[in-house]
């Protein structure tokens, strides 16, 4: 492999990881997370919009981070910087759960 | 019906009152040594109340500030709901509000549900709905205006005309993956709170979420419900009034009977009948007819409550 592809490469990865991820969105619409499980980079954010008539509230399982209540139309966002698996639910109607899967 | 024929009679009793919740608003319960009978319309309800003097309103799910499409007038219709409780012949003796006192536990939408819901000049006992604790305090602004004399998340429970009422909160605390839940130190409570009573006091409870299966893939239940009907089993009458459904459900469970208000706020869909439990859109015309209030009536020496559904439509 040529040193120009290798910086090609690490570029890539560069981009990939850093701050240039891109970003996601999460529509909450009929009382489901859509889509329900999501695989994003590290540093990308990831934004929850509700689109239903009643409010929604985004709890990671452990509470970890906790929205305040989504009224219809409005949004929260969250930045995911470290590998793992975030299981979340509605703090509302806790039926409805979401993932979201971290991983370069 | 015979004593000894406890499992058919339990059906046809059950039968006879899916038969009777379909006849719809206005239809007074009466239930006279196990077997229910429709007293009458609206009349009969204030005959039966007058006989016993003793009668409570159940409101629910007033969801102030809720504004969407399906009622943008919200306070109004709660001050309609209001208006009915002043213009009876006989002041119920209290109110029951099985929460969503508010739609988003803002202090705007609090003020306002107290100012309206306090010029009724009745006595209100709340529990809280899950829109009434979604303030950045989880339940704080809540228990500040309605948490006196009260547990944990706000349950508690009072006596009056010999009846005993137990307020608890199913909205708390809630689980990934879960329904509503009352937790092990609620449970706790219930039971010591029940032990010193005789097995022939009648008992009311009342919570925002059924205490019963309505609808699981829907959220319509409480997980741990079956630990506290437990702790009710050895008495005579007991009553479960809740909320949350925004529609009329009612089921008889041995001495159990279990009864969902309608919301003054907007209607919902009959489980399954819509692909979200949202709020549901309806004529305008229709909207007041899935909108009301119960009331309910003790008479002394009566197995059962007397439970009267009156929509905001009904003359």
């Amino acid at each position: 492999m040529t040193a120009l592809k290798w910086a090609a490469l690490a570029a890539f990865f560069v981009l990939g990881s850093g701050a240039h991820a891109e970003d996601t969105v999460i529509e909450i619409a009929n009382f489901t997370f859509n889509p329900p499980e999501v695989t994003v980079k590290p540093g990308t954010t990831v934004t929850w919009k509700n689109t239903d008539d009643i409010p929604h509230l985004v709890v990671e399982d452990a509470t970890k981070f906790r929205s305040k209540p989504l009224d219809t139309g409005e949004t929260f966002s969250m930045t995911f910087s470290e590998p793992g698996e975030i299981d979340y639910f509605c703090g509302l109607h806790p039926h409805m759960k979401g993932k979201i899967i971290v991983k370069p | 019906m015979t004593g000894d024929n406890e499992f058919e009679g339990g059906i046809s009793r059950r039968h006879a009152l899916e038969c009777m919740l379909w006849a719809g608003t206005g239809v007074l319960w009466g239930l006279s040594g196990g077997v229910p009978r429709s007293i009458g319309l609206l009349d009969g309800a204030a005959a039966a109340e007058a006989a016993s003097g003793f009668t409570f309103l159940q409101i629910s799910d007033s969801h102030v500030g809720f504004d969407k499409p399906a009622n943008p007038h919200a306070l109004d219709t709660l001050k309609e709901a209001i208006d009915r409780l002043k213009a009876l012949p006989q002041k119920p003796a209290f109110m029951l509000h099985t929460g969503d006192i508010t739609h988003l536990s803002k202090p705007d939408q609090f003020d306002n549900a107290a100012q309206l819901i306090g010029s009724a000049g009745v006595q209100v006992h709340y529990v809280p709905g899950e829109h009434d604790i979604v303030d950045e305090g989880t339940g704080k602004a809540y228990l500040e205006r309605y948490g006196r004399n009260t547990k944990g998340a706000g349950w508690y429970s009072f006596d009056d005309h010999g009846v005993h009422f137990i307020g608890l909160v199913n909205v708390a605390n809630l689980k990934a993956g879960g329904l509503g839940s009352l937790g092990s130190e609620q449970l706790e409570w219930l039971e010591d709170d029940l032990k010193p009573l005789r097995a022939s006091t009648p008992i009311v409870v009342f919570a925002h979420i059924p205490l019963w299966s309505v609808y699981p893939s829907w959220g319509w239940g409480t997980d741990d419900a079956a630990v506290a009907l437990g702790y009710l089993k050895r008495f005579g009458s007991v009553t479960v009034l809740n909320g949350h459904i925004h529609q009329l459900m009612q089921k008889v469970e041995g001495n159990v009977t279990f009864h969902t208000a309608r919301s003054t706020a907007f209607p919902q869909p009959a489980p399954g009948a819509a692909p979200s439990p949202g709020p549901m859109l309806v004529p305008a015309e229709k909207l007041r007819s899935l909108l009301g209030i119960t009331s309910v009536s003790y008479s002394q020496g009566k197995e059962a409550l007397a439970i009267t559904d009156t929509a905001l439509a009904d003359r």
